[in-house]
């Protein structure tokens, strides 16, 4: 079974607990304008720019990003990395882009790990076809799952689609039995205004089974990324999130009964 | 917090400035020029001039201190060992002058040696014994860089106490040597003299401990603050008591191995200097029986081990020069405390001493001692947590052992159990059975060195010498198979080389240079009357040292990548571009860089060529006797000389350019690990730890990644899944807004520099330069 992916991390510490193996699939059906990962938008490999450094020399190359692998190839080193899952409780997971665009793909490496026993977290934004959604989800141990905006006009604005078929697929996975995490990004002037967190507040206050709220503060690291691609980015000129602030952000969630951490 | 007192002693220590002593070697010389010491035995010699340093030597007793004891006369003062080496006039001035690891030496100093100590040392030294009786193409070989050699200008050493040091008075050495004397069934005249000369070694030490309290009973007169006069009263009662007696208290088991410690680098220069080993083991029972007796706080313990810290810092390597000076360009001795691991019946030896002395170690944040903790699987996470809160700290302390691993190593070259888990790690990552092992490290191997001149057909472009064998020339080998065993044929020819040389060099401290106090030490030597130079401990272990596994990994790799399998050059060629450092082909250097598999990122077309080199330097060196009846094995650790061993190779197919430096330990070339710390750990942990001495990786990490108990806690899970794997050892670099400027001045140096961003981690080089810039101010105001 193959796949197409742009990157796979070992030692990733945020995307789940523990030590863990990340796969960023490539592909992904939104378009958020704050988006870090801009590479992992397009379902085809692209060419960004790429520096090799030699000595005080920098030589500018052009490299692919994005290659199809199998998943035998992605079993074989979540083997290897096993003992760091075992010794840290972590194990693998399914981020992007978009895990639900390569369901097919995603399914078997979740089940497979299911199989080797190891923990697997699927990392996505909800926006599948609520079938795909629940048959790929209940094969994962944990699901990250990501809210934005909670208007739609809003959603539709910065993210480019409605947040309806997302806010759908949540209720759904609230009712399942399914372990899941929600991560909010904040977003300066964009997620981080009264207006939106009061509304996020409201969809979460109506989940039950949500067991931690990760907000992931701003950061500008996607810029360079931008530069590569040779694309525009709206958060060109914004810094990192103001510390103070996410600890505001978090005292604003406080009351409800899931736990709320910055930074996941 | 410290108190006012160690706070002082500190900050003494920390501003003394290094200098030359020639109190020492004027002693020393005394004793030679006298008539009778030619009549005398060497052992008893030795003991002799032992005695007579100690008897003579100025006693230095700093104000407010609690433990004492110095090696010169006063702090830092560092005395030479011109009976090993002797300093010319140039060496002394080059001492002073040199801008790193420089010693401060005044005009009279270099007169004394003008007049009476060049003199009387020249062509008597050790040096020169052993220089005589080294062959020619050792000679060659060293000159070239191949392989240093520790024991050129200093004794060896490389030994730890045991448990029975913390537990034995100089009297009862006496009395057991008294009994050996009279159960020996043959006792010749040599093991006689030897037995002798340790007795008088361990009065001598009981002579030094007394002029102590001679000395502290004048301060005490002096003395006007009832405070200082209780202090030195009890002062007073611990040197009247220790080494002479075993020490009964808490004070007096540490001024009693400090006193010890004192003798043995008196003695003589070992390298590495002593180490007290198992510390929070051998202090416990004194500590726990106090405490309970209410005659010890837990204060005043903390403030009697920051005072015996204080001692260690006092005391920097012996001066090194020429090629000893650049493979351990330091100040630091190596004295390395060991702490947790597992009890002499297999468990869990983590106690609250352990803890006490890990705040020790965060709040004097001094160079020395060194400090390690052993990590077993019985230990618990607390323990390895507390210790990564302090490497957090970023000054690389304590560094983390496997014991498991290490008590493992010790059983596979046949130690009992019991002295297998008595042991740890000495020196920078060294194995030994502590107490009852001399394992001497015997010098660096060049392992680029040797590919390079299988490369050359022998031959050493930098000397323009014919200095290996003709293996052929590279255009000669039909494949990559038939080159690599060239180059196992270069590697057993200069391993041979090394090896002879080694054995000489034993004999020369066998026959001319004993040790009878630190025989008094370690087991057996008292039991076998032999000294500890001439293989009377129970184990004996002669250690070469294997440098740059990573460099040369990577180079295998470029030249079966390009040459063999894809062709792309041909082998003349490529060395070609190599004899040209580079000009002009920046193409393959490019290509070497960031197209060949490296070491460090879980690849096994890389990693193979690592497993090749290391099971063809185990088999050159693993299991040859040694002089002293103990063999040799191998380790893999570097202190400075891949710097050395760099400076003398010339470019190399990992695209390294002539003279830089090689890679340090096991660790991935700098720069060249680009798949993060599991994929490191999963290269170093294929080749077998346990066949080694020890192993060394370093990994580098921003204090962010220490950030938070999450990061803690999957640091500690980083750490046992390595030792899980088998891995020996590993240190965490924790680096400072310095290092991350240089990193961005230097990207290809920092290549493997992981810094945390904002909520996830990355490659520093991988970050814009704006990212970079905000990452280093906000590292600046975590720093110090």
């Amino acid at each position: 079974m193959k796949g197409l992916v742009f990157d796979i991390r070992s030692f990733s510490v945020h995307d789940g607990p523990g030590i863990r193996t990340t796969v960023f699939m490539k592909g992904c059906p939104l378009r958020c304008s704050w988006c870090h990962n801009p590479e992992s938008q397009q379902s085809f490999p692209e060419m960004a720019k790429t520096y090799k450094r030699i000595g005080d020399m920098t030589i500018e190359c052009t490299q692919t990003i994005g290659y199809t692998i199998d998943s035998s190839e992605i079993l074989r080193r979540s083997k290897d990395d096993m003992p760091f899952f075992e010794e840290s409780g972590g194990g693998i997971t399914l981020s992007g882009g978009e895990p639900l665009m390569q369901p097919t793909f995603t399914l078997f490496l979740l089940k497979a790990a299911k199989k080797m026993g190891i923990h697997s977290a699927l990392d996505t934004s909800g926006f599948a076809n609520p079938e795909i959604f629940n048959s790929v989800s209940r094969e994962a141990d944990l699901v990250l799952f990501d809210l934005k905006l909670a208007d739609d006009f809003n959603h539709q604005h910065h993210v480019g689609q409605s947040n309806s078929l997302i806010l759908n697929n949540l209720r759904g996975l609230d009712k399942s039995k399914q372990r899941y995490f929600i991560r909010i990004p904040l977003i300066p002037e964009t997620t981080d205004t009264t207006q939106n967190l009061e509304g996020l507040y409201a969809i979460l206050r109506n989940l039950r089974s949500v067991e931690r709220i990760d907000l992931l503060p701003f950061h500008h690291i996607g810029k360079s990324k931008y530069e590569r691609l040779g694309k525009e980015y709206e958060f060109q000129n914004i810094g990192n999130y103001d510390r103070l602030k996410s600890e505001r952000i978090k005292d604003f969630f406080s009351g409800l009964a899931a736990k709320v951490t910055i930074g996941g | 917090m410290l108190s006012q007192r160690i706070q002082q002693l500190r900050k003494e220590s920390r501003n003394a400035v290094n200098t030359i002593s020639a109190e020492r070697a004027v002693l020393l010389t005394e004793f030679y020029r006298q008539p009778t010491t030619a009549t005398l035995s060497i052992p008893l010699q030795r003991a002799g001039s032992f005695a007579y340093i100690l008897r003579n030597k100025s006693i230095y007793i700093g104000k407010d201190e609690l433990i004492v004891g110095e090696r010169g006369p006063a702090p830092k003062a560092t005395p030479t060992y011109p009976e090993i080496s002797l300093h010319t006039i140039h060496d002394l001035e080059m001492l002073h002058q040199r801008p790193k690891v420089s010693y401060s030496v005044d005009e009279a100093v270099k007169t004394i040696y003008q007049e009476q100590i060049i003199p009387f040392w020249e062509g008597k030294t050790q040096r020169d014994r052993i220089f005589n009786v080294l062959p020619q193409e050792w000679k060659t070989a060293y000159a070239a860089g191949v392989f240093t050699e520790f024991q050129e200008q200093r004794a060896p050493g490389h030994t730890v106490a045991g448990k029975d040091v913390f537990r034995t008075g100089m009297l009862d050495f006496m009395a057991e040597i008294q009994a050996v004397k009279f159960t020996l069934p043959h006792t010749s005249v040599d093991q006689l003299d030897e037995l002798e000369a340790m007795e008088k070694t361990a009065q001598a030490l009981i002579v030094f401990a007394q002029r102590h309290v001679e000395q502290l009973k004048v301060l005490l007169s002096q003395s006007t603050t009832e405070q200082r006069k209780n202090e030195l009263l009890d002062m007073i009662k611990v040197c009247e008591r220790v080494p002479a007696h075993a020490p009964e208290t808490f004070h007096e088991a540490l001024q009693h191995y400090w006193f010890i410690h004192v003798g043995v680098i008196t003695e003589l220069n070992p390298w590495d200097s002593f180490n007290p080993g198992r510390l929070d083991q051998h202090l416990y029972p004194f500590y726990q029986k106090e405490l309970t007796a209410g005659t010890l706080t837990e204060a005043w313990a903390a403030e009697l081990l920051q005072a015996f810290w204080v001692k260690f810092n006092n005391h920097p390597a012996p001066p090194k020069v020429g090629v000893t000076a650049l493979e351990s360009n330091t100040y630091t001795d190596f004295a390395l405390i060991n702490l947790g691991g597992l009890t002499e019946e297999g468990d869990d030896a983590v106690n609250e001493l352990s803890f006490l002395i890990l705040d020790v170690i965060e709040e004097m944040r001094l160079l020395q001692p060194s400090s390690m903790v052993q990590i077993s699987r019985k230990n618990p996470d607390d323990f390895v947590k507390r210790a990564l809160k302090i490497t957090k700290t970023g000054f690389g302390q304590p560094s983390f052992f496997n014991t498991d691993a290490i008590i493992k190593e010790l059983l596979a070259q046949g130690k009992s159990i019991e002295d297998a888990r008595n042991g740890g790690a000495s020196g920078c990552v060294e194995t030994g059975a502590f107490g009852t092992e001399a394992y001497t490290l015997s010098g660096y191997f060049n392992l680029n060195k040797v590919l390079e001149l299988t490369m050359n057909n022998g031959f050493d472009a930098r000397t323009q010498m014919q200095i290996g064998l003709k293996t052929g020339e590279v255009s000669t080998f039909v494949s990559f198979e038939a080159f690599y065993e060239a180059f196992e044929q270069q590697l057993n020819h200069f391993i041979n080389i090394k090896l002879t040389g080694n054995n000489a060099i034993e004999k020369c401290f066998a026959d001319a240079m004993p040790a009878p106090f630190l025989s008094l030490l370690i087991n057996d030597c008292i039991a076998n009357a032999k000294d500890y130079n001439a293989g009377g401990a129970r184990y004996n272990t002669s250690y070469v040292q294997g440098v740059g596994l990573g460099s040369i990994t990577d180079s295998l790799s470029s030249i079966k990548k390009w040459v063999f399998d894809e062709k792309k050059i041909n082998f003349n060629s490529l060395l070609g571009v190599l004899q040209t450092n580079f000009e002009g082909t920046l193409d393959w250097q490019q290509r070497f860089i960031y197209e060949s598999p490296k070491w460090g990122n879980n690849n096994e077309q890389a990693d193979q060529h690592a497993l090749n080199v290391f099971e063809s330097f185990y088999a050159a060196v693993n299991g040859k006797p040694s002089y002293r009846g103990g063999v040799f094995r191998i380790n893999l650790l570097p202190t400075t000389s891949h710097v050395y061993f760099g400076s003398v190779t010339g470019a190399m197919p990992d695209g390294r350019l002539a003279g830089k430096p090689l890679s340090e330990g096991i660790s991935p070339v700098q720069g060249a690990d680009t798949n993060g710390p599991v994929a490191v750990l999963q290269s170093a942990a294929k080749i077998d730890h346990l066949r080694t001495g020890g192993t060394l990786l370093n990994q580098k990490f921003t204090p962010e990644f220490f950030d938070g108990e999450v990061a803690i806690s999957n640091l500690t899970a980083l750490v046992r899944t390595y030792f899980r794997l088998n891995g020996h050892h590993i240190q965490f670099n924790v680096v400072n807004a310095s290092t991350l400027r240089d990193a961005q001045k230097h990207p290809e140096m920092h290549r493997d520099l992981i810094v945390r961003v904002a909520g996830y981690s990355d490659y520093f080089n991988d970050l814009g330069t704006d990212l970079q810039d905000e990452i280093i101010l906000r590292t600046a105001q975590d720093g110090w």
